[in-house]
């Protein structure tokens, strides 16, 4: 009797929990609105399989519980309601899984007017990249890596030098346009991750991994690490400040390009 | 993946083969009585030891798909950024190597034939020239590397090179391992044993001897490039 | 196969043969120590699992004393908790649930249960253990290395892993790759046992459709474990070689701190698939043995038949199937090409539906039954519940697109604690107080027992629910401290102090459980050979503990299937598997 009040107890305590609890996704900040949505539909339907199956059992317990003279039922199988079973839970998965796929589609298929950009990840900063007038990013290495040249651009090639080099520092993004963002890292793997954005990808060495987004309001977000680089993982923060278009042309004016940064120290 | 995921489908086929002749569509709270009425449920008359190297070589078989898979997708990532082109020269050895791996996987063919038949001087021949014989082979892979490496092809120089190494060495420790189980039977064969009870040892030897020169023979077609290319025919033909 | 010609000795199962060949213990030592009776095996497989499972609890208190109080304690610096985190997580999922369920339960209950006097390899099944307890020693070691056990994380992740930029990169990563190593030899030893003892082993009668689940699940999840650890193997002799010899097999062009290192043109990504390709069927080859045991726990308990017995097994063999083709759902965000994304979302949501059905059955196996509220039923139905909780989160982190947001977050750790650590834990528990009595002849004290569950559910559910929503919230894992970050309200401190204070409760219960073991073995009440009326052949040996060689003279034969509970007009209201069938009874 109590056995089952508190196997019941759980699920109810578990719904409470879930509407009251103050932790919830941090407000939107990106086009990713549908991954929010197919989480809703999955926490709905994983929700009602939940309080069935918990419910049902607590039910069992307590009409099943032993008592003088009660005789289990002698019931093999039943193959009508398992292959029901079977058929209603498929339907579910495909509920879930459908517009999983189609968000996917979109996550995949980065539009043709992204602008691209380039994340750098080392043991534990983040470094950004952006082309310069010419629209390129220029080749790199972890080779080219030294002092003068944190993020191992390659020092012969022209397409590289106009590129903007930010280290240390705030990224700007302007509000409303695609953005295709480049993921590279020197060292070990890394994972840009802005949980206002949704979107996250690793940074794997040796190759350059992508993924896009679009920035659908102002303001500065943090970014952290989301894959795990060694003892510094958590002190790898940085901030992604979304501008409208005025603030962000200003604040590109200001920044160096590769050239002016290894200039100085040629000489 | 996909040379182990082949392998794992083959795998799957047997199993499911297997299965398919359990009954596993009876309803077994209908059946009973002391077999079902189904002996053929019961457990097979193959010797146990037998089995057991048949899933042994099941394992072994996993572990070089996963080495063969992770040869490819090593190869693909660097073909992609074009780092090297993941092969090495095939020392001449190598083909001596794989004559004197034949050789010996026949001359334990042999041993088993006689031990079947009883006759008790074949076996200790046969055992004896198997054991020489995979003996050679594996002071020549031990040569081809000698060779490699004078011609500066180092375990480390490369990822390429590294997975030479890495394979031939693992092959080359399940032959070794097996002249163990290989001196034994032959030390039970000079030991006066009847050809009867040997029986079982000299075929289990048998049995992964043709075992191992099937992976080798898999692999080296796969280090000189010729499974590489048949990869690539396929691919051709299919797009 | 057909090329050897069957004689008339070959004929016989081995069962009836392996008599001839068993080995007899002469001494204390080798009837206790060196032993090759498969029941010793198990209690010494258990026995290490536990003890160094208590070290891997001891670390996640430590773990979560950190979390819930970053900076208050001196012992717990960023290295230690990485360190913490590495050993706690393999630990868990090697050496404790793995050697728990096949080692320990496969070993002690496959030759019972299918009627066999032993295992068919002896000798080699007890030079698995040798190794396995090697194994476990090499890992011990780490801790007391220079520089301490490996912080990689248990994943390994190279070029991480062996880069001076995390703990124990010196010695604590070799003797992690060896340990690992040797546990792999260790398992395939006795993996093959366990396999080819169910193959030919079998006494007469046993067909596999009268097998009882648990057969079943160890059977099947030892298939698996065999053909996916060679994996790992290869994985870790790998990166041990990158290691030791310089190769490249994993490292790309990197810079360490600042200087470029001499390695180039090999793959981090070929780590994580191999890892993934073995570590996806490892959650399951924790995952069957759990389910066919929990399947008995129910049916014997609620004292009616297993409903939907072949549903069940096809069950159990279409998710052993399936996980091999599901790996790279735990690398969606790893810059695999994305298109792999829509493949491995869908198989990886198709195992959901056999994984449901298995739910459904347990519960349908309840209704009209006549539930005994043991102990072990206890522990059965808190599985059902934690179970049902994690498969139902795995819904989400399979789903790719939802998995993009989640992954790596504390909803990943809360995951996959609920549903294959907590789940089987909870089977394991259950199984223990199960079959205590048939190996010491003693009960465990009930009360105690009732005691230690009620704590351990509620608390472990405690711990891992709320989790999941500082997940959603987007706390990351393996952060030893949040730092300021502006989107984690205060609150989410208060949480951590909360699950922490579970965590405490929870380890402290596990101590309760220990005594009851030691304390039930001289005081407990005595079992009798069947306590629970049982059907299945393991309670119907003739001496309780059953002695070597397990059947006496004669080895049963099997007339029915695993579950005649409640026959309609049986006198009881169960049958034994071996019981021969009594003119006019009902089938
Ligand atoms: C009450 C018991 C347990 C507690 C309190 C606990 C606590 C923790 C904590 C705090 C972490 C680190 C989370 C992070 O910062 O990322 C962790 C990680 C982990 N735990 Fe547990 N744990 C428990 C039982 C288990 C069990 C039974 C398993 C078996 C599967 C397990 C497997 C793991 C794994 C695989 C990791 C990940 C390690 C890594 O990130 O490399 N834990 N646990
Ligand atoms: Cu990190
Ligand atoms: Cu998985």
């Amino acid at each position: 009797m109590v056995i089952a009040l508190i196997f019941a107890l759980i699920v109810i305590f578990s719904i409470l929990f879930h509407f009251l609890s103050p932790w919830w996704f941090t407000p939107i900040a990106s086009n990713w609105r549908y991954i929010d949505d197919t989480i809703i539909i999955t926490f709905w339907i994983t929700g009602v399989v939940f309080t069935a199956v918990v419910l049902f059992m607590s039910y069992c317990v307590y009409r099943f519980r032993h008592q003088e003279g009660r005789q289990a039922a002698y019931e093999p199988e039943n193959r009508k309601l398992e292959w029901w079973l079977a058929i209603v839970t498929a339907f579910g998965v495909a509920a879930m899984l459908t517009p999983g796929l189609f968000v996917w589609s979109q996550f995949v298929t980065v539009p043709r007017e992204a602008t691209e950009f380039e994340v750098v990840g080392q043991q534990w900063q983040w470094s950004f990249r952006l082309p310069g007038k010419e629209g390129q990013l220029g080749t790199s290495d972890a080779r080219f890596v030294s002092p003068d040249n944190p993020l191992g651009l390659n020092p012969d090639d022209p397409s590289g030098q106009d590129n903007i080099v930010i280290i240390g520092d705030d990224l700007h993004l302007p509000v409303g346009k695609p953005v295709k963002v480049l993921l590279r890292s020197i060292d070990v793997v890394h994972d840009f991750y802005v949980p206002e954005f949704r979107a996250k990808m690793d940074l794997m060495p040796g190759l350059v991994t992508h993924f896009w987004f679009t920035p659908t309001r102002t303001g500065t977000f943090e970014i952290l690490c989301a894959g795990f680089c060694g003892i510094g993982h958590p002190q790898m923060r940085g901030n992604v400040v979304v501008d409208n278009e005025a603030d962000y042309q200003a604040w590109l004016q200001k920044q160096q390009t590769f050239a002016q940064l290894s200039a100085p120290k040629k000489q | 993946m996909s040379a182990i995921l082949i392998f794992l489908a083959v795998i799957a086929g047997i199993v499911f083969w297997w299965l398919s002749q359990q009954r596993l569509m009876a309803k077994p709270w209908l059946e009973e009585g002391p077999t079902g009425g189904f002996p053929a449920t019961a457990p097979s008359s193959l010797p146990a030891a037998k089995i057991g190297l048949g899933v042994f070589l099941a394992v072994v078989g996993s572990l070089f798909s996963l080495l063969i898979s992770a040869y490819f997708m090593r190869l693909s990532i660097a073909q992609l950024t074009r780092t090297d082109t993941g092969l090495l020269p095939t020392p001449n050895l190598l083909w001596l190597n794989t004559g004197v791996l034949v050789l010996s996987s026949v001359a334990l063919h042999w041993a088993q034939v006689a031990a079947r038949r009883g006759e008790m001087d074949n076996v200790r021949a046969g055992l004896l020239l198997g054991g020489v014989s995979a003996f050679t082979f594996l002071a020549g892979q031990l040569m081809v590397w000698q060779q490699l490496s004078a011609a500066g092809y180092f375990l480390a120089s490369n990822p390429a090179n590294s997975f030479f190494y890495l394979i031939t060495g693992v092959h080359g420790l399940h032959v070794a391992g097996g002249l163990v189980a290989l001196g034994r039977t032959g030390a039970k064969a000079w030991r006066g044993i009847a050809a009867v009870r040997l029986r079982l040892s000299v075929e289990l030897c048998a049995m992964y001897w043709h075992f191992l020169l099937l992976v080798w023979l898999i692999l080296f077609s796969l280090l000189t490039g010729w499974a590489g290319d048949f990869v690539d025919v396929c691919r051709a033909l299919l797009t | 196969m057909t090329d050897v010609t069957v004689r008339a000795d070959d004929a016989i199962p081995a069962a009836e043969v392996e008599d001839v060949e068993l080995y007899h213990p002469k001494s204390w030592v080798t009837k206790y120590v060196y032993c090759q009776d498969a029941k010793v095996i198990a209690i010494q497989y258990s026995l290490t699992a536990m003890a160094i499972g208590l070290v891997a609890l001891v670390l996640s208190w430590l773990m979560r004393l950190q979390l819930a109080f970053p900076g208050s304690f001196s012992f717990i610096a960023p290295t230690d908790y990485y360190q913490f985190i590495t050993m706690h997580g393999m630990i868990m999922v090697i050496y404790l649930l793995t050697a728990l369920f096949l080692g320990g339960f496969g070993n002690y209950l496959i030759p019972l249960m299918v009627g066999a006097r032993d295992m068919v390899f002896p000798y080699v099944n007890m030079l698995s253990y040798w190794i396995y307890l090697l194994a476990v020693l090499v890992l011990v070691a780490s801790f007391f290395a220079p520089g301490g056990p490996t912080g990689a994380g248990w994943t390994l992740y190279p070029p991480q892993a062996i880069l001076s930029g995390t703990p124990g990169r010196d010695w604590g990563i070799i003797l992690m790759l060896a340990s690992l190593i040797l546990f792999i030899i260790g398992f395939t030893m006795g993996g093959l046992n366990y396999v080819v003892t169910v193959l030919q082993a079998r006494t007469r009668g046993m067909t596999l459709m009268r097998m009882p689940l648990t057969v079943w699940g160890i059977f099947t999840a030892t298939v698996m474990a065999l053909l996916a650890f060679p994996a790992l193997f290869a994985a870790c002799v790998m990166m041990l070689f990158d290691r030791l010899l310089g190769t490249s097999f994993f490292m790309p062009s990197v810079v360490e701190l600042g200087s470029y290192l001499q390695y180039g043109g090999g793959s981090p990504i070929l780590w994580q698939h191999l890892f993934w390709f073995f570590g996806h069927p490892e959650v399951y080859i924790v995952a069957l043995p759990a389910f066919g045991i929990v399947s008995d726990l129910i049916s014997t308990h609620a004292r009616k038949n297993i409903f939907g017995y072949r549903m069940m097994v096809w069950a159990i063999v279409a998710i052993g199937a399936l996980s091999f083709v599901v790996w790279a759902h735990h690398m969606y965000v790893s810059g695999m090409d994305p298109n792999f994304g829509f493949f491995f979302a869908t198989t990886t949501l198709i195992i959901a539906v056999p994984t449901a059905i298995k739910v459904y059955n347990w519960v349908l196996t309840l209704w009209r039954g006549d539930i005994h509220l043991t102990v072990p039923m206890l522990f059965a139905l808190g599985f059902i519940v934690t179970f049902v909780n994690g498969g139902l989160t795995g819904l989400f982190l399979g789903n790719v697109v939802v998995d993009v947001p989640l992954s790596a977050t504390m909803f990943v750790v809360a995951h996959f604690h609920m549903v294959m650590g907590v789940a089987p834990l909870l089977v394991i528990f259950g199984g223990i107080y199960h079959w205590y009595p048939k190996i010491t002849g003693r009960m465990l004290n009930d009360r105690l027992g009732k005691f230690h569950f009620w704590i351990t559910f509620l608390g472990a559910y405690a711990i891992f629910f709320p989790m999941h929503y500082l997940g959603l919230l987007g706390v990351p894992r393996r952060y030893y401290e949040l730092g300021e970050m502006a989107f984690i309200p205060p609150s989410a401190a208060t949480l951590n102090i909360f699950i922490t204070a579970a965590a405490l409760t929870v380890g402290a219960a596990q101590l309760v459980f220990f005594f009851n073991l030691a304390w039930s073995l001289f005081r407990g009440k005595l079992a009798g050979s069947n306590p629970w009326h049982a059907t299945t052949l393991e309670w119907q040996t003739p001496q309780t503990p059953p002695a070597h060689g397990n059947w006496g003279k004669e080895l049963p034969i099997v007339y029915r299937w695993a579950y005649d509970y409640s026959v309609p007009g049986a006198a009881q209201d169960f049958v034994p598997q071996n019981q021969p069938a009594a003119t006019g009874a009902a089938a």
